[in-house]
């Protein structure tokens, strides 16, 4: 579904990605697991259209979208959760999900709009009570939730996220990749981005690390569990100590 | 006159002109907050809608209301046009580039409105022809209650546009985070060729709704534009209703301190106050947050 190949992505002069190769099958989870700076977000970024700066290639359905804009790619099925949710924090809970719809909205699909917010208040009921409040009034948990659901309202058929767990209590976390669980099985592909590697890897069917912007091992979830140096390096000690 | 009713009318005054600062200011938001760049061009959009609005009603004869909404059309296409050829063509300006993009916008609008109209100072006829009403011994003129019911409108139709609309809400998220509007597939630059359109026709209804009271020539923007950029800030950057309050309050300032002490002052003693306000609330009194952001 999603592939790409040798993509090198840069913030001016400064090379981030140096020649990574992925891809996703439909149906699948994937993660991606890496240190900080290893270059996740870049990655995520690239493909949502938001770095421009790249070479190489990135294939999804076997179309060329290395160098759509963004809104473009949302056009073609892909949602990004960004890192750190960048909510429109001013702005209601409502109103961050209608404008997730934004692309359809544009192409006067309301009718159908109901029937997805529905959709996204059933994973997430708290969104519901919390409609009218402003996002940025939310608890960490309810912000990402909002932004998994916010990402969810433009129906994308591959969901990237950067990080889901990021700042979150234990059982949040939890709660999130039960609902990523759920997602996959409605037909949903996730190509997810985590530190925190055991979590990960426990959800999903296959991964990569990536050190320094490179893919380094890729394999079955149970493969890289089961690899000594991702024991050592990304499952040994407490996430947030690791280094490469 | 004694000096109530002589301060009644000033005070009339004031809100005439301060709508026509609250409009132009509300037109340096909508572009500031799509963009994060002051519109220096702001000012001749004001006056290309009353030099346009004179054209097609004294000479091309048009009746009002028609000239009123195909003079708004013109500077809206104005607008827009100014943002394809001078502001989109640029990859990842600077906001220094772009604020001097729009100076040299400015100059060249008045250049070419100073080629097509002269430098004559020309007049529209009021919207309607009743006489003033009295009122403690001031006048309040139709074109007064026009030009506030006008602005009432224009705020009206704002609220509704940013609030209860897609689009709206499109141009208010690209005003909050960039990066997540154009994740959610909100076409960014399409929002800042928007925000361009909007507000030059602001502008233009400024423009001319002003005439028939104050007069207009090619030269007039520069003026209009630094006061409504007094009540943008004034008011709080990127605030609608900040800069609604603000020109009232420069509009009254202005038109009480002309008539009370010396007309030749009055543009000085607006602008003091404004410097004085800026000292002490530095972010303007509706302003919080967009404040911090103009100063970053
Ligand atoms: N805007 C930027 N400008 C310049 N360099 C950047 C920028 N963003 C990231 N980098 C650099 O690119 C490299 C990869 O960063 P990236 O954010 O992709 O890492 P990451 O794997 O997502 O890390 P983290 O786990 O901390 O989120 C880092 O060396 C980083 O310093
Ligand atoms: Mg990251």
């Amino acid at each position: 579904m999603l592939k790409v190949r040798n993509l090198k992505s840069f913030y001016g002069y400064l090379q981030a990605l140096r020649g990574v190769s992925i891809h996703v099958e439909e149906g699948e989870i994937v993660a991606l697991i890496g240190a900080n700076g290893a270059g996740k977000t870049t990655l995520l970024n690239s493909i949502a259209g938001i770095i421009s700066s790249k070479k190489g290639q990135i294939l999804f359905k076997d179309k060329d979208i290395t160098h759509f804009p963004p809104q473009q790619i949302v056009k073609q099925g892909i949602s990004l959760v960004p890192e750190g949710r960048q909510l429109f924090t001013p702005l209601s809970v409502m109103d961050n999900l209608i404008l997730g719809a934004y692309q359809r909205y544009k192409r006067k699909n309301k009718d159908n709009i109901e029937a997805d917010l529905d959709r996204v208040f059933h994973f997430f009921p708290i969104l519901k009570e919390r409609r009218k409040q402003l996002a940025g009034t939310l608890s960490g948990g309810e912000q990402q939730m909002l932004a998994i659901a916010r990402a969810l309202m433009s129906k994308p058929k591959l969901l990237l996220l950067d990080e889901p767990s990021m700042g979150l209590a234990p059982k949040v976390v939890k709660e999130i990749f039960r609902i990523i669980l759920e997602l996959q099985k409605e037909g949903t592909t996730i190509f997810l981005v985590e530190q925190n590697a055991k979590m990960a890897l426990g959800i999903a069917n296959r991964g990569y690390v990536i050190e320094t912007g490179r893919i380094v091992i890729q394999g079955s979830s149970q493969e890289l569990l089961g690899n000594k140096e991702i024991r050592r390096a990304y499952l040994g000690r407490g996430y947030k100590k690791v280094w490469e | 006159m004694s000096i109530s009713s002589q301060l009644l009318q000033y005070i009339f005054t004031g809100i005439a002109i301060g709508s026509i600062y609250g409009m132009v200011a509300l037109g340096f938001n909508i572009i500031y907050n799509a963009t994060g760049i002051i519109n220096l061009a702001q000012g001749e959009f004001v006056m290309l809608g009353g030099m346009i609005m004179i054209s097609l009603t004294n000479v091309l004869k048009l009746p009002m209301v028609l000239g009123f909404f195909i003079s708004v059309g013109i500077v809206t296409l104005i607008g827009a046009g100014f943002e394809r050829g001078a502001i989109h063509p640029l990859k990842n300006p600077s906001v220094l580039t772009l604020i001097i993009i729009t100076i040299a916008g400015s100059i060249l609008f008045k250049g070419g409105a100073m080629f097509i109209w002269g430098k004559q100072t020309y007049s529209l006829p009021p919207f309607s022809s009743g006489s003033s009403v009295r009122i403690m011994g001031a006048y309040l003129s139709p074109q007064t209650l026009w030009i506030l019911g006008i602005m009432v409108a224009v705020m009206a139709a704002l609220v509704f546009f940013f609030n209860f609309t897609i689009i709206g809400k499109a141009m208010k998220a690209c005003a909050v985070n960039k990066t997540a509007a154009a994740l959610v597939g909100i076409n960014v630059k399409l929002m800042v060729l928007f925000s361009f359109a909007l507000s030059a026709a602001i502008g233009a209804v400024a423009g001319i709704i002003i005439t028939p009271v104050a007069l207009m020539d090619y030269d007039r923007g520069t003026m209009l534009a630094i006061k409504g950029f007094a009540a943008a800030v004034l008011g709080g950057l990127g605030s609608n209703i900040g800069a609604v309050i603000a020109g009232f309050i420069i509009g009254l300032i202005e038109s009480v301190s002309a008539g009370f002490i010396s007309s030749g002052y009055k543009d000085a003693i607006a602008l003091l106050v404004l410097l004085l306000v800026l000292f002490l609330k530095p972010s303007g009194i509706m302003g919080s947050l967009e404040g911090k952001k103009f100063k970053k």
